[in-house]
Parts: C-alpha cells; sequence; structure tokens
C-alpha cells in the first residue's frame, strides 16, 4: 500500500512549520528527560512526549488519510495516563515517611 | 476553504506545542514545568485535533477525533494532579520564589 504523503498549498505549508515546532519540542523534552534533576521531571517530560506522539499520529492521519493512525493515537493516551498514574504512585511510595 | 480553516488551527496547535516543550526546558522548578507541559500541551492537541476534524471526510472520523481530544482532556489533569502530589509528598527541590499556602504542610504526610 503506498500513502500519499506530500501536501501543497496552504495546508501544506501548515504541516511542514506544525511538524518542525513538534520536532523542536520532541527534542526539548528528551532534554528534560535525559537531565531532570528529579525522578517527577522526568515523569513530567515523559508525558509530554506521549502528549506530542499523540499528536504526530493524529496529523498523520490528516496527511495520509489512514484512519488506523487515529486509534493507535487512542490507545498510546491510554496507555501513557497509565503509566503517568502508576508512576505517580511510585514516587510517592519511596519518600522516607510513609506512615502505613 | 476547509484547507485554509484546517491550517491555520494546525498552525495553532503547533505553536502551543513548541510553548510546552520551550516551558518544559526554560522553567524552574517541577510545578511550573508541569505548568507548561500540561496546559500548553493540552492546548495543542486540542487545536490539532480540532484541525482533524474539519479535515474530516466522514462524521465517524469526527467522532474518532473529538474521541482522542475528550480522552486527553480528562486524563491530563488528574495526571498533573498525582505527579504534583507525589513531588511535594517527596520535597523536590523548589524555586525560591515558589510560594506555599497556608496549612499546605499537612498535605505531605500520606494521612490528608
Amino acid at each position: 500500500m503506498i500513502i500519499e504523503t506530500v501536501q501543497t498549498g496552504v495546508f501544506g505549508f501548515a504541516l511542514g512549520v506544525t511538524t518542525l515546532c513538534l520536532i523542536v519540542a520532541l527534542f526539548a523534552a528528551a532534554w528534560r528527560l535525559l537531565r531532570g534533576p528529579t525522578l517527577a521531571d522526568r515523569v513530567v517530560a515523559l508525558d509530554l512526549v506521549s502528549m506530542l506522539l499523540i499528536v504526530f499520529l493524529v496529523i498523520f492521519k490528516m496527511v495520509s488519510g489512514v484512519n488506523a493512525y487515529i486509534y493507535a493515537g487512542i490507545a498510546l493516551a491510554l496507555i501513557s495516563f497509565l503509566a503517568t498514574v502508576a508512576f505517580a504512585h511510585y514516587i510517592d511510595r519511596s519518600t522516607g515517611d510513609s506512615d502505613e | 476553504m476547509s484547507d485554509w480553516i484546517a491550517a491555520v488551527l494546525m498552525l495553532a496547535g503547533g505553536f502551543f506545542c513548541l510553548v510546552a516543550g520551550v516551558g518544559i526546558v526554560r522553567m524552574k522548578d517541577i510545578y511550573a514545568r508541569m505548568h507548561a507541559a500540561t496546559k500548553a500541551g493540552t492546548l495543542g492537541l486540542a487545536l490539532i485535533c480540532l484541525a482533524a476534524m474539519v479535515e474530516a471526510e466522514t462524521w465517524g472520523q469526527v467522532v474518532e477525533a473529538l474521541f482522542v481530544f475528550v480522552f486527553m482532556i480528562a486524563s491530563a489533569p488528574v495526571g498533573a494532579h498525582l505527579i504534583g502530589r507525589a513531588a511535594f509528598r517527596t520535597r523536590a527541590p523548589e524555586d525560591p520564589r515558589t510560594q506555599h499556602d497556608t496549612g499546605s504542610e499537612d498535605f505531605r504526610s500520606h494521612k490528608a
């Protein structure tokens, strides 16, 4: 199956600029993911990375017209929410003064 | 015409995603970074889903894009709240300008 991805006109221009913005934001989030002083910083950065990947999937669905990409986006949203909740629970339990 | 509307919405969404990326690098402590990433990122996703809805060919595709948006707007605040609470309880390093409400120290223990 060949996916037609080359767009022209005003939509193609907006597509290029938006993708460039998203790539810069992805690199910024990756920088914070690698550097972040605490684990919570890294989790916030990971959350932003997954959100940007969902945005990429929605954009690629618009460009290619293949509907399956938006299902992948829904699944990724679910998984990233569960990962955030699990990490928050883990950070919460890692305190020294747990009084259970 | 719908191409123009979708292009404008997409550019705005990309701009807000870029703001989220800049915010997560430039902000000084975890709470400010969370603020930038969650709110600006969700707005960027919302605008791009709106562009997908404008560009959609069938009503089913409109509903699918709306579903991504609704799911994200339901889950992002919950996740940010949990991470913020965990960071507060583990005493994450703070910017000197970060202010606390009175009585917020009680929230550090797990009984609150």
